[in-house]
């Protein structure tokens, strides 16, 4: 997809730099010159929105930290002392504390939407597998932000998942000594907390180069998941068109973004966590945020320890071999009306699932938990014997023809039925 | 559709589980109070924040520390504003602990600039004169309390901004004391409170009418009636500035945030239908 360099250098200056460093082209070839798709939905903006957080996330984390103290007997009211003394300082940990769940609010739509449009499929594994990388250290990373502040919720939310590594046969206990820096959660762990919750952001930012390096390479998946034809056709310079469709998006997402800040900022996050970590009480209910809800749920619905350790990474990790699980061809899920109605119940079962972490692992809520747990991973299988046996639908021939069809409102085109896939798989 | 199906099955299971836990719990849900700063262009009424922290720092500062708030926040714009002047009085009527120049501890009196000090020198010493019971800091008071709203109200929550969990639970509790029921004997210093969870509180019911003396206007009317609801929302109003004391400032910026971000997407969208109405190849996408 890379194709030839378009890029001319207009002047002296950067005809020498072009021949020394070729950073303008290398800008241009995948800012400006580089093809898009031309039948992209809104669903494909979310990879601009989340360099957005991305980058926000580490503005403001980094003044944030110019104020903040690592120190348990300081941090929590170090915390206070920036929503009440620095200047706007209630409003870089509101954007921080909020813009981490609008992060996982992005990545959660990026993720199905290549779920649903197959964009896990041959050319793009080690692409898929890149952002599977990525979302771990998301997690790692909010995880360990969630601690800072050193309220009862950090402390206890701590507590409990970094106990669950203690759980692992063999390495357990050196992992869970080293985590804590000592025999509980204490000064030593937030500490180290403090540290690895700056460093992973510049290692996101790190896979996030190779990921878009990767995109870039085998170009983007598109709404009908037929692979660009022919460039003059299919495609559309990324700027003017795909820029300015980003943008918009972007400035809608930041509407959304704006409204937790401002209105309801402490609506995602818990009213515990205003409390002062205290080792001697024990919160009623340990809840993890909001994100880790269907993970948490899959985690308690598993009788023993170590499973429900497994199960919980495992429904990470499951994520990295999806490209080999699906068997079938053909990318996008408008055209597999049967695994689409199997896509739209996974979906509803990750909701559920954490409406369920929410909830006390108790009574009916277990046995729901189980259930949707099971329908969790049964979905992996289901794409692998569905993929053999599947009548996918008829495929328009080309992303033109696709765009045209549109268009123009009449049935499939003779040449996009004559281009349909084999039935099977 | 089937799918459609499958997903009311769900919404109408989630919803039981919402009610069946919401029973369970066993405490009533505080009423949900009126206040004036709630929603979007909520702000605090001045006079109720004074009326406020005169009811605080006449019952609760008797056990309540408020050690995150500065005296010269009384009088900062978005919050009581009393006059730098009535700050500069009250601040130098409480006692400082510091060093003289010899190294000896000694007091002296409170500036404007310092935080209310704490009550007792430490936990064991606020559990030693409370029954064994800890009174909790005020300063954050106002955000560490909730009670659980459930499938669906959570989500609407978004929508309507409705954030009141905590001081709707606080004026519930302070005015939520009642004789114990049969079966239920309480220990000395245990008193029965419908709100509190498990409903065995040991703070002895604080307030009674006409405890704290309110202002008059200048016919001598009282400005607000001085009884235990009229005190339970005038403190509970100066705790949800306290715990956040640049709240209309947030609210303010975000109108102003807000208008910008919708009128800027707005333009990006004709510009954007614009830009795609040419297209290089002459076809429209």
């Amino acid at each position: 997809m890379s194709g030839h360099s378009s890029y001319a250098p207009s002047n002296g200056f950067t005809r020498w730099l072009d021949a020394r460093l070729p950073i303008v082209r290398l800008m241009h070839d995948s800012a400006v010159s580089y093809p898009v798709p031309r039948n992209l939905n809104y669903f494909w903006t979310f990879g601009g929105i989340l360099t957005f957080m991305l980058v926000a996330q580490i503005v403001t984390g980094v003044i944030l930290v110019m104020h903040y103290t690592p120190n348990a007997e300081l941090a929590f009211n170090s915390v206070e002392h920036i929503m009440r003394d620095v200047n706007y300082g209630w409003l870089l940990r509101y954007l921080h504390a909020n813009g981490a769940s609008m992060f996982f609010l992005a990545v959660y739509i990026h993720i199905f939407r290549g779920l649903y449009y197959g964009s896990y499929k041959a050319p793009r594994e080690i692409l898929w597998i890149l952002g599977v990388i990525i979302f771990v250290l998301m997690m790692a990373a909010a995880f360990m932000g969630y601690v800072l502040p050193w309220g009862q919720m950090s402390f206890w939310g701590a507590t409990v998942i970094t106990n669950l590594l203690g759980a692992l046969p063999i390495v357990g206990d050196t992992i869970l000594s080293l985590l804590w820096g000592g025999y509980s959660v204490d000064n030593p762990t937030l500490n180290r907390f403090f540290s690895l919750h700056y460093l992973i952001p510049f290692m996101i930012a790190g896979v996030v180069v190779l990921h878009i390096w990767a995109l870039h390479h085998v170009g983007q998946n598109n709404p009908t998941g037929v692979e660009v034809k022919d460039v003059r056709k299919d495609t559309l310079p990324f700027t003017p068109y795909a820029t300015i469709k980003d943008v918009f998006a972007m400035v809608c997402f930041m509407v959304v973004f704006a409204w937790f800040v401002f209105y309801t900022p402490n609506f995602l996050g818990h009213a515990d966590n205003y409390q002062r970590a205290n080792p001697a009480v024990t919160p009623a209910h340990i809840v993890p945020e909001w994100y880790f809800l269907p993970f948490y749920a899959i985690l308690r619905a598993i009788p023993s320890k170590l499973g429900g350790v497994l199960c919980m990474f495992g429904a990470i990790a499951i994520l990295a071999f999806l490209p080999w699980l699906d068997t079938s061809r053909v990318k996008s899920m408008n055209y597999r009306p049967v695994a689409r109605v199997f896509f739209w119940v996974f979906v509803a079962d990750a909701v559920l699932l954490g409406w369920l972490g929410a909830k006390p692992a108790e009574g009916g809520y277990i046995i729901v938990a189980r259930i949707a747990t099971f329908y969790y991973f049964a979905y992996f299988g289901i794409l692998l014997v569905l993929g053999l046996f599947e009548t996918p639908k008829k495929m328009p021939a080309s992303i033109a023809d696709s765009v045209l069809k549109q268009k123009a409102g009449a049935p499939m085109m003779a040449s996009a039925a004559a281009a349909a896939p084999q039935t099977k798989g | 559709m089937s799918m459609n199906k499958i997903l009311a099955a769900a919404l109408i299971a989630a919803t039981s589980f919402a009610t069946a836990s919401f029973a369970a719990e066993g405490t009533p849900e505080p009423p949900g109070q009126k206040w004036s700063f709630s929603g979007p262009f909520g702000t605090f009424d001045r006079a109720q924040l004074q009326r406020g922290f005169k009811v605080y720092r006449e019952v609760c500062a008797t056990c309540h520390a408020m050690t995150l708030l500065s005296f010269r926040n009384l009088s900062e714009p978005g919050g009581p504003q009393f006059t730098a002047s009535q700050v500069k009085a009250l601040a130098a009527e409480y006692r400082i602990a510091t060093t003289d120049d010899n190294g000896q501890p000694t007091e002296r009196p409170g500036l404007a600039a310092d935080r209310f000090p704490a009550i007792f020198p430490n936990e064991k010493a606020a559990r030693a004169t409370n029954g064994g019971a800890l009174p909790p800091d005020m300063s954050l008071l106002a955000k560490a309390r909730t009670y659980e709203r459930g499938f669906p109200r959570f989500i609407f929550d978004i929508f309507t901004q409705y954030q009141e969990q905590a001081p709707d639970y606080i004026v519930a509790l302070l005015t939520g004391y009642e004789e114990a029921p049969a079966g239920v004997t309480l220990q000395p210093g245990q008193y029965y409170n419908k709100y509190m969870p498990g409903h065995l509180i040991a703070m002895r019911p604080p307030l009674e009418n006409d405890r704290v003396e309110y202002p008059k206007d200048s016919s001598g009317k009282l400005v607000a009636p001085q009884t235990v609801e009229q005190y339970a929302k005038d403190v509970t109003a100066f705790l949800v500035w306290a715990a956040e004391p640049h709240m209309e400032a947030r609210k303010a910026l975000g109108l102003k945030v807000l208008i910008f971000l919708v009128v800027f997407a707005g333009l990006l969208y004709f510009t954007k239908k614009r830009i795609w109405s040419k297209l290089p190849d002459g076809a429209h996408a």
